[in-house]
């Protein structure tokens, strides 16, 4: 039958020669190939991540554990408006709004403020909308972390107390706020007065 | 023979014990290990430096897991047939020439387990009795994965084990002797050109190696295991350190399969130049006979220990090169190839002693 794309190739099943059935040269062959590699892995780098040592970079646009960002000053961005929740598609935030007191202005940014805030991270799908829709920077996926494996699924849903970013001149993320000396005695100073 | 020769004799036997156990123990890592570099893997490196306490995690490992019995088992079988691997295994090695020997004033001992005069008869006996270890364990699970395993490793053995004691008849035509310790010094004489048999016997050589890793079970023959298509094969009921049995049998196997092929192949613990090195130690060292007959014979030993572990090294090398045989193919190359050829290689050397092109061996020692 003729072959309509005309790419078919016609295959000549030729008897075996001598050599060929006689599969000790395939063999030789096989293992001259084994051979190489065996010195390759003694000579050449070897492309394995040895994990508890060592560890892959991230990629600069991975989106990974989420933090709730504080300003300059040390105090909470978030407003408790709830965009981030509502753009949300996996449903994975909520949040419970108050009201500042007076007193707490260091420690919030707005009069408006988020009593608890929690995401669960079974839930969460790491889209990134939540980012995308906070109109006070609060909310940001840091490209250097990841939610860790835990026993118990109640251990997933994260509350205010691992979501915001801990107070402390050390920390300094690769995104958001970048604390000079200065700022972070100053910040630090303000803390302890607080 | 006096008490104090008998009594080093006994230790000579220990060692030997000792050492196979812990050459089949350090397979397991060697195992692992060339795997990994052959196929551009790291390999186990966790426990302790380079890995090299990961047969002691393996042992915990295999000692502390369940011991499970199978319901309908023959249970007295079952226990009986990794054991019977095992003793069969470590019971081959016994007379096999590890070194020449050691001479100290009166005291001669020799660096092998026991010398007896039929002792390739002997090694060919205890192997083909490894068989029934896996036989009765196949058969004692009641598991029709089991039971295929076993019956494979059966006919598989009974198969290889033909052309494998032709391709020895050869070597035998040759030496005259069954002693394995009068076949390796007849492959060395002082003072004269001699080659190994392996130069003699180049195809004997072959067909004794692929046979080697039929009666092994090592790849490319591991149809008893075939994890593939019987699960675990033979040993798929087993766990725990019967388990552990039976994959160590294996490996004591490989061991001794490596030393056999060393001894009648490549000169055993003969290395190159020794009877030169040793009048050159004992006149112009001016070592006294004895002493510098005790350090060739150490040298010996080291010689042999290095080509059993090339061989084990060459066999986990074809165990991660080559694919595993399909059922029909081995029995086609065991029964139309292998015995054919070594039927064809015993008429070869007959042909060639009878015209003298191989000389006829002296007895020189």
């Amino acid at each position: 039958m003729e072959s309509l794309s005309n790419r078919a190739k016609k295959l000549e099943k030729k008897p075996m020669t001598l050599a060929e059935r006689a599969y000790l040269p395939a063999i030789f062959q096989g293992l001259s190939i084994t051979m190489q590699h065996f010195f390759r892995a003694a000579t050449k780098k070897q492309i394995t991540v040895r994990y508890p040592e060592e560890t892959r970079p991230f990629s600069p646009v991975f989106r990974g554990l989420h933090v709730l960002k504080r300003d300059e000053a040390g105090r909470e961005r978030c407003t408790a408006c709830g965009l981030c929740a509502v753009a949300c598609p996996a449903e994975a935030i909520t949040m419970v709004a108050g009201e500042r007191k007076k007193g707490e202005q260091n420690l919030y940014r707005e009069e408006k403020y988020a009593v608890s805030y929690e995401i669960n991270m079974l839930r969460c799908i790491f889209c990134g909308l939540c980012e995308e829709a906070c109109p006070k920077a609060a909310i940001y996926l840091q490209a250097d972390k990841m939610a860790p494996p835990r026993y118990e699924r109640d251990e997933f849903i994260y509350g205010k107390d691992r979501l915001v970013e801990p107070v402390s001149p050390d920390n300094r993320s690769k995104r958001g706020i970048q604390l000079t000396p200065e700022q972070a005695d100053k910040l630090r100073t303000q803390m302890q007065s607080a | 023979m006096s008490l104090e020769s008998l009594g080093w004799q006994g230790l000579v036997i220990l060692v030997v014990f000792g050492i196979s156990l812990l050459i089949a123990t350090y397979c397991t890592y060697a195992e692992r290990v060339i795997a990994a570099f052959l196929q551009d893997r790291v390999g186990p490196d966790r426990a302790g430096p380079f890995g090299i306490v990961q047969p002691l995690a393996d042992a915990v490992k295999l000692f502390t897991k369940e011991e499970f019995f199978p319901s309908g088992a023959n249970k007295a079988l079952f226990i009986f047939g990794p054991c019977l691997a095992m003793i069969t295994a470590l019971m081959s090695s016994a007379v096999i020439p590890f070194g020449n020997f050691l001479k100290f004033g009166e005291t001669v001992v020799h660096l092998q387990g026991i010398e007896i005069n039929v002792g390739m008869l002997y090694v060919f006996g205890i192997v083909s009795l490894g068989v029934y270890g896996i036989m009765i364990g196949g058969w004692a699970s009641n598991n029709k994965f089991s039971l295929l395993g076993a019956i494979r490793a059966a006919s598989q053995n009974i198969s290889y084990e033909l052309a494998m004691g032709l391709a020895l008849i050869a070597v035998l035509m040759m030496s005259g002797s069954l002693s394995l310790r009068d076949i390796t010094l007849q492959q060395s004489v002082p003072g004269e050109w001699h080659f190994w048999n392996v130069v003699k016997q180049p195809l004997g050589f072959i067909i004794f190696i692929v046979c080697a890793f039929a009666e092994t079970n090592r790849t490319p023959f591991d149809l008893p295991e075939c994890e593939t298509e019987l699960v675990g094969g033979y040993h798929t009921e087993y766990s725990s350190m019967k388990m552990g049995l039976y994959l160590f049998a294996e490996y004591v196997n490989v061991f001794v399969a490596s030393a056999v092929m060393s001894v009648i192949y490549f000169g055993g613990f003969n290395f190159p130049f020794q009877y030169e090195l040793r009048s050159w130690l004992s006149s112009s060292q001016g070592l006294s006979i004895d002493a510098a007959q005790n350090i060739i014979a150490i040298l010996g030993v080291v010689a042999v220990f290095a080509k059993i572990f090339a061989f084990i090294f060459f066999f986990m090398w074809v165990r991660w090169t080559l694919p595993r045989f399909r059922y029909d193919q081995l029995m086609r190359l065991g029964w139309t190839i292998l015995i054919p050829l070594a039927i064809f290689n015993i008429l070869l050397t007959g042909g060639l002693i009878t015209t003298g092109i191989i000389p006829e061996i002296k007895q020189w020692w």
